[in-house]
Parts: C-alpha cells; structure tokens; sequence
C-alpha cells in the first residue's frame, strides 16, 4: 500500500492534500502559500497579478482543481470560426456583441465576483455578468478590440473552463416557465396586500355600521384587483384542473381551482347584487399560499437543468481536419461531415463516430459502457463520439455524425424511456377525488334542504359549507410538507428534482445499481504491491513505475500521478494495450535507499505479463491470483515485482448496501463491464442477482420487466449508459460527479456524492410520508367539523374565514417540522463533503 | 369620507405602475439569479488598500484605468 506521508499541506487554490513537500509555490498578499501543481500555481498568480486576490478571503467553497502540469493552454481560436460564430454570437447594429458562455468550476459566490471583476478589466468588454444559479455568463463586447476566443482565454486563465452555450429546449422553457411564475406570484402577492387591507375596511364597516355606497364602492375596488389575480395568477391551476376533467383523473388542482372560482363568482354575485358577503381577499390569499410553495418546488427542480450547457456538453467544439492536402486544419465540431478524415489528438473527446485509419491507441469508453478500463483500438476498429482517446494521435474516417451517432441513439432511448415511465399515484390526489366528490354532493343535499325550508338563506348557506370545506388546508398539506423536506435535503447535499419523488420512495422495493463510478470510485487505485526481488523495497519499486507512469495519459498512469517520485525516466515508449518502457539513469543521492540496483542507468518495462515476458524471452507469468488488474514490473534482467490496481469500491458502498438489504430492499447489480470484475464487487457486496456486458437497451428491457412483475424500481446510476433505464425507473438517483445528462434525468442528484445518503433520502421520505398524512387527517378532519355546523347555517362567514386560516397555518407549522435536523447527522454531512465537482478529464 | 373615490382610484394607479416595473424588471433577467447579489455587495469594499501590481499576461489586456 501507497505509505502516508507524515507531513501534509494543502494546495491554497484548489483544497487538495499534498502528501510530502509542495511541488511548488504562489505568493498572495505577500505571503507564500502552497500549491498542489503548477496550474494552480498559475491560476493564482494570475488572480493576484490582477489584483482580485480577496477572492481568497471571500470565498466559502474551495476552487476547482486544474490537475494540469502546465498553465492553462487550451486553444480557442476555433470560436472564432465563422460557423461557430453566426451560432453563438448575436451582433447588434452598432457593432456590439453579445455571447453568452456556460462556465464550469463555479463553487460559490465569490467565484462570480472574481470572473466579472477579471472580464471587465478587459479591454473590449462592454460589461459582463454572470449567473450562480445557471453557471451562466453574458458578455458584451467589440469584436474590433477583443475575440471571443481571448475571452474564453481569460477565462481560463483564472481557473474556470468556458464552455459556449446555446440554449437547448428544455432550458428556454424552464426559462420561460420560471418568468412566468415569479409574474404570477408578483400579481398575486400585490393583490393580495391590497385586497387585504380593503377586507379590513370593510370588516370595521360589518362591526360599526357603514354607509352602503362606501361598501359597495370598497366592494368593487376589491373585485377590480382579485380580477387579475383569478385570471391571470391563478391560470395554471385552471388550466389543471381542466385537463384532470378532460382525462377523468381529478387531481388537487380540481378541488383548488374550484374553490377559487366558486368563491370568486359568489362575491362578484354579491358584489352585483349587493347582498350576502365578499370573500375576494381569501380568494387572494388561497391563490398567493399555493403560488409560493409552487414557486420554491420549481425552483428546485430546475436547479440541474439551467446548469451546463446541455448535449453539446458530451461532445467537443471543435475537431482537427486532415485535409486533402494533408494538413491539419481546426475546423467546429458542427461543420465534420461524413467522410472527413479527423486527426484525434490523445486525451481529445472524438467529435464523430469513425473507424480509424491510422494509428492505434486506447480508448476510454467508460462513460458510454460502463468499463473502467480503456479498450484498445487499432486500424479498422470503430471509435464512438464522446469517448475520450487515451494514448496516441490517431486518423479516423467519420462514418455517422450528428443525430446517427451512438451517442446521439442513446439520447433517442431515453427520450423514449422517459414517455413511458410510470408513476406511482399520489396520497393527496387520491384522497382529493373522494373528497370533491363528497363536497359536491353536501352540497347539493345542503342547498335542496335549505330551499324547501328556507329559500330565502339557501344560497348563502350552500356558499358557507363550500368555504369552510374549501380545501386550502387539504391542498397545502401535500405541497408545504415536500418543499419542507425538499429544503433540508438540499441543505445536505441532496436534491429532489421531482414533486413525486419523496412520496415515490416510499413504495420502493428494488434498487438497481450502476456499477463504475456509482459502487466504485470509477478510478483506478493501487491495491497491492509484490516485490519479487528481495532487495527491491515496495517503495523504491513505486518511485520506479511512477517515473514512467509519469510519461503516460493512460488511467494506469493517474494512479502514480500523486506520488511524488525523486526520479526520472528518459526515451519512454508506448506501447498501447500492452504498457511502457523507459531508462531510469541515476538515482538522486536524497535518497537513503543505497540499493545499487538502481544506481546505473536501466531500462524498465511496466504493463501486461505478456509484454514483459516476451521481452525478457521467458515462459509467460500468471498473476497471484486470478482476479484483478494485474501489471508486471521489469529490470532488463529479471522480473522485479507485481501491482495490483482495481477500481476500489466507494468507502460506504458496502454499509449503504447493508442497511439496504436490511430494510428488506431487493437489489440487482447491471453493468457494463467484464463478468469477472462485475462478479467480483457482486461478492464483496453480497449481491446476489447481477449481470454484466449489459448495453443500455439490455438493462432497459431488464427495468421493464421487473416493472411488469410489479416491483417498484429505484434506480442508482451515473454514466450516459445509464440515463434510458434511469428515465425509465419509478425514480432514479444519480452522483453529483456524474454525466451531465445523467444528473439531468434523475430524480434526485448526489450532490454530495455520498452513496450512503441514499438512506437519508429514504428515512426523510417516510417522515415526509408521516406528515403528509397527519396533515391530511387533520385538514380533512376540520372539515368533517365544521361542514355540519355550516349546514345547520349556524356559522357565520368570518367564522369560516378565521377557521380556514388557522387550519391552514396548523398545517404549515406541521410540515415546517420537517426542516428541523433531527439530532446528529447535517452537520457532518456537510463537512465531509468532498470540495472538488467534476473530474476534468471529461471536459473538451 | 368622499376623498376615498379620490385617493382609491389613485393608489390603484401606483398598484399598476407598481406590477408593470416588476413585468418590466423580470423580462430584463433581473430576478434570474436570486442567490449572488446577496453576496456580492460585500465584496466589493476593499479589505486592506492595496495597489494592484500588474503581472505579465495581466498588463496585456488591462483596459488603461
């Protein structure tokens, strides 16, 4: 095992541990504080060169960690393309430009003072401004004076990747959908304080006497502002209830927006008349309550869809065109058409799906698959748009690009998932359709009693059982109850995205789970270590594959990337698929290891047995043990020792997995990736039912048909072969470090990246679950007091008014209890949570 | 009592302006991001005066201020 360092810092940028010495420095303020790589170093400096550096004392998140050897290089020039900017670019007429950029690595709110500070220094930059909630920035700027690719580039400078956005769809609706409600609840709101304070009037008036014109006056100022209100404010709940007649499906938008309407017109009848009461400022009221809780459940569920930048995300901008003239040419990702020729840098997404036609490399496919490990390809092997290439440059022919690739299939089967996703029935919308029926029918007995006896009163008594059954405390009790537990979810690191989700939760009986990333870090890490040389310390033998490791892109190499290795390794080759070989010329005399082994210069290999042994001319070597990634390390001479490296389970998978089996859940493990790795942490979980090389239609069909049998599924997964059977399952769960389209399907996010919150998430749903039903009980049991007491014509209409009120407030108060963190855990939670969000490797 | 036909159909004309700068307001994206500018008030006063020092790619593109 990698020893601990005693000594640790961490990296003042990023927040990163660096075991040992610091590798190197940036002087801030004056002081010199430690930096866990040269990138962040340069970040840094870039930040106090522009005299921003109270970012650092601002800020209450950590930066994103540029993981980078060098300053930030990323090349965008080819926003400058012309059909790049006719997509992204809006010109006004007097020259100005308008762009608007999604930006990754914004952690907090300081974050968005230190890029609008750095963008309006700049010259050219008419001004800037950027969004927390949609990590979004819009800039306006003179093409004469600064490109946007310059831009971009101060962007980067400072350590956040910009990325161009164009608005897909979904997010111009969420947009629209979001203007629209905070218009509603502004209407709704202004006309309630107004209607208010006239009901007040007009209240004193009931107790000391007032002149009919005056109230009649009052009356008709009240009626022109709750106008609006009805019409406009309250339109969505309508527009609901119309389509729950039309589907012969009532829902509680029937019983709300029958009770507006109904309260309304009575009023606007008395009104006219001038009789009986006015009860525009309940009307008001109701409307602006449910509006509110409305609003914060919407809130929350846009929250994953304004962040990035929609598909574009999953593929590059730009690719490299070998030309007919056999140059290189930077072209936009949108302009490769089919039969280009593409030159894929190594650690490049692949814009297109292609078959190479020259070069052989290794592939990470883990994002489409599910395998950890990259797959090797070579002339002739088709490679996929969103994988990233691993080792070397390679030619690839395109062969589908655009809506034919495999990416772009994957996407289709979810859209095609999510239509015919099931949902569960909700509490509150079953009990309303007995509850109109039953208000309906009271009433029509109330009001054929009252017209035999007392035609005079009937209508009025009719119109009081009405209010007093008016279902505000029964509508609100669903809603104030989730936007409750859905607020202390999100104050741990969870987020509900769904209204149905909490109440969902309750009825499920089997979780699927992803396995990379999802059970297991999705990284690679060194597990064991054999010398098989006696005078060859573990330690030495690390610092050796790590100065070779050192030369390498692969994921093998990332393992040794941390380890601060005195070596260095000279001509390295390699070889793809199989593993790498350099000299390692002297050894630094820090060092107290005095092993003479490695005094003079030698070449090493480090990968699969069979490359080694073929090289040493020996009989092929098996592992220790069959299982696992098993890497052979060599001197010229001899065999020197074995690694082990897995993709090592996350530290609570297997206590989540055990509490889990223990509240009777059922669970099945789909992966992706080789049967003897998935069959491995199957065990180690104890998991009995699993499967592996599962494509996304396979574990669709496997969703569908534990779904036939009945079984409410819960569905745990990250990557984009994951997002059709994540759209598809009763509710799906997915990892704040997961695929961008992943985490915009599920249900709930990790935030925290925490699997063990999963058991948070459903013990809150039972105690949401409880609240809605002592809610629901207590709303329904008002009613069953008050109705026939109002039916007698024994209550008098502020009675019902104040009985209405506090009912709801009680309510309220109920659900409010679900804000308050039970003893221990918030706390921690928030503590623990790791700092750093998406691993870079997947950005273009 | 009279003034109330007045001074009513008058504080119904400030409710319109009042809806209509809000409209206003929200189409031009001034309520899209509800959470930053609590933040970003304080952090525009200066903690400690200080000159910034130009460094190499920064005085490049500093806008002459």
């Amino acid at each position: 095992m990698a020893k601990q360092m005693a000594n640790q810092s961490t990296c003042y940028h990023c927040g990163e541990t660096i075991s040992g010495k610091a590798p190197c420095f940036a002087v801030i303020n004056g002081t010199s504080h430690p930096m866990c790589c040269p990138g962040c170093q340069f970040v840094a400096e870039a930040i106090e060169g522009e005299g921003l550096a109270h970012y650092y004392q601002y800020r209450t998140e950590q930066a994103l960690k540029l993981g980078q050897d060098k300053a930030p290089t990323t090349d965008y020039t080819v926003y400058d393309r012309k059909a790049l900017q006719t997509q992204l670019v809006s010109q006004q007429l007097n020259g100005q430009c308008h762009v608007s950029l999604s930006i990754e690595g914004i952690t907090c709110a300081a974050c968005i003072w230190l890029l609008e500070k750095h963008l309006n220094q700049l010259k050219g930059v008419e001004q800037a401004s950027v969004n927390l909630t949609t990590h979004r920035a819009y800039i306006q700027y003179l093409p004469e004076h600064v490109k946007l690719s310059e831009i971009m580039q101060h962007i980067a400078y400072i350590g956040y990747l910009p990325h161009p956005f164009s608005m897909d769809k979904q997010q111009q609706l969420a947009q629209q959908e979001y203007r629209k409600s905070i218009r509603r609840l502004a209407v709704a709101g202004i006309g309630t304080m107004q209607v208010m304070m006239y009901a007040i009037a007009l209240y004193a008036g009931a107790l000391q006497g007032m002149e009919d014109s005056y109230r009649d006056f009052i009356r008709w100022v009240s009626f022109l502002l709750a106008t609006p209100v009805v019409f406009y404010a309250a339109q969505p709940f309508f527009k609901a209830a119309w389509r729950d007649v039309k589907a012969r499906h009532l829902s509680m938008d029937f019983p709300v927006a029958t009770a507006i309407g109904a309260a309304y017109t009575a009023s606007t009848w008395a009104m006219l008349t001038g009789s009986g009461e006015v009860y525009f400022d309940s009307v008001c009221m109701f409307t602006f309550f449910l509006l509110i809780s409305r609003f914060l459940e919407m809130r929350a569920r846009h929250h994953t869809t304004q962040q990035g930048s929609g598909l574009l995300k999953l593929l590059p901008d730009k690719a490299t065109r070998i030309d007919d003239n056999s140059q290189e040419q930077a072209i936009a990702a949108i302009e490769v058409e089919m039969g280009y020729t593409l030159r894929i840098k190594p650690g490049e997404p692949v814009p297109a799906d292609g078959v190479i036609i020259q070069g052989q490399t290794t592939c990470n496919e883990a994002m489409l698959t599910g395998e950890y490990l990259p797959v090797t390809k070579q002339v002739s092997d088709t490679v996929l748009a969103g994988t990233i290439n691993v080792e070397h440059a390679i030619d690839i022919q395109v062969t589908a690009t655009g809506q034919t690739t495999r990416l772009a299939h994957i996407v289709s089967l979810l859209e095609q998932a999510q239509q015919e996703k099931p949902f569960i029935a909700q509490l509150a919308d079953r009990v309303a359709s007995y509850f109109v029926t039953a208000v309906i029918l009271i009433a029509a007995v109330v009001y054929s009693y009252w017209s035999q006896h007392n035609p005079a009163d009937a209508f009025w008594i009719t119109l009081a059982v009405l209010v007093v059954t008016c279902p505000c405390a029964l509508s609100l009790a669903t809603p104030t109850a989730l936007t409750a537990a859905m607020g202390r979810l999100y104050q741990q690191g969870l987020l509900i995205t769904g209204n149905h989700v909490l109440e969902s939760l309750t009825h499920i009986n089997h979780i699927i789970f992803d396995k990379t990333g999802t059970l297991t870090e999705g990284k690679l890490t060194l597990e064991q270590v054999i010398p098989t040389n006696s005078t060859l310390s573990p330690e030495t033998m690390l610092d050796l594959i790590a100065a070779l490791e050192a030369h390498s892109e692969h994921p093998i190499a990332k393992t040794f990337a941390e380890r601060a290795t005195p070596l260095r390794a000279k001509s390295v080759t390699n070889h793809p698929g199989y593993g790498i070989e350099g000299s390692i010329s002297s050894h630094p005399a820090s060092s107290n290891d005095s092993n003479p082994e490695i005094r003079k210069a030698q070449r090493y290999r480090v990968g699969k047995s069979v490359f080694i042994c073929s090289w040493l001319n020996i009989p092929l070597l098996d592992p220790p043990e069959p299982v696992g990634q098993w890497l052979l390390f060599a001197s010229e001479q001899e065999v020197l020792g074995w690694i082990k490296l897995a993709d090592t389970l996350r530290q609570d998978s297997a206590h989540t997995i055990h509490d889990l089996q223990q509240q009777n859940m059922q669970l099945s493990l789909l992966s992706g990736d080789q049967p003897n790795v998935v069959k491995r942490v199957a065990e180690t979980l104890s998991i009995s039912s699993w499967q592996a090389n599962m494509t996304p239609e396979d574990k669709l069909a496997q969703l569908q048909t534990l779904q036939q049998q009945g079984k409410n599924v819960l569905m745990v997964g990250d990557g984009i072969n994951d997002v059709p059977i994540l759209a598809a399952a009763n509710v799906s769960v997915s990892l704040g470090c997961g695929s961008d389209l992943a985490k915009n399907t599920a249900d709930i996010v990790l935030l925290n990246n925490q699997l063990n919150s999963l058991l948070t998430v459903f013990d809150i749903a039972k105690q949401t679950r409880n609240t809605i039903r002592t809610n629901l009980v207590w709303a329904l049991s008002y009613n069953l007091v008050a109705l026939p007491l109002a039916a007698c014509g024994i209550i008098q209409p502020w009675m019902a008014a104040i009985g209405m009120a506090s009912s709801s407030l009680l309510v309220v108060a109920n659900a409010l209890r679900l804000t308050r963190t039970s003893k221990c855990s918030t706390k921690q939670h928030l503590q623990t949570q790791p700092s750093q969000i998406t691993p870079l490797e997947t950005a273009p | 009592m009279d003034i109330i036909y007045l001074l009513i159909p008058l504080a119904l004309i400030f409710v319109a302006v009042a809806v209509w700068a809000f409209f206003w307001a929200v189409d031009n994206g001034q309520y899209d991001d509800l959470e930053s500018p609590s933040h970003s008030i304080l952090f525009d006063q200066e903690p400690s005066p200080q000159q910034p020092t130009p460094s190499k790619q920064a005085s490049e593109n500093k806008a002459n201020d």
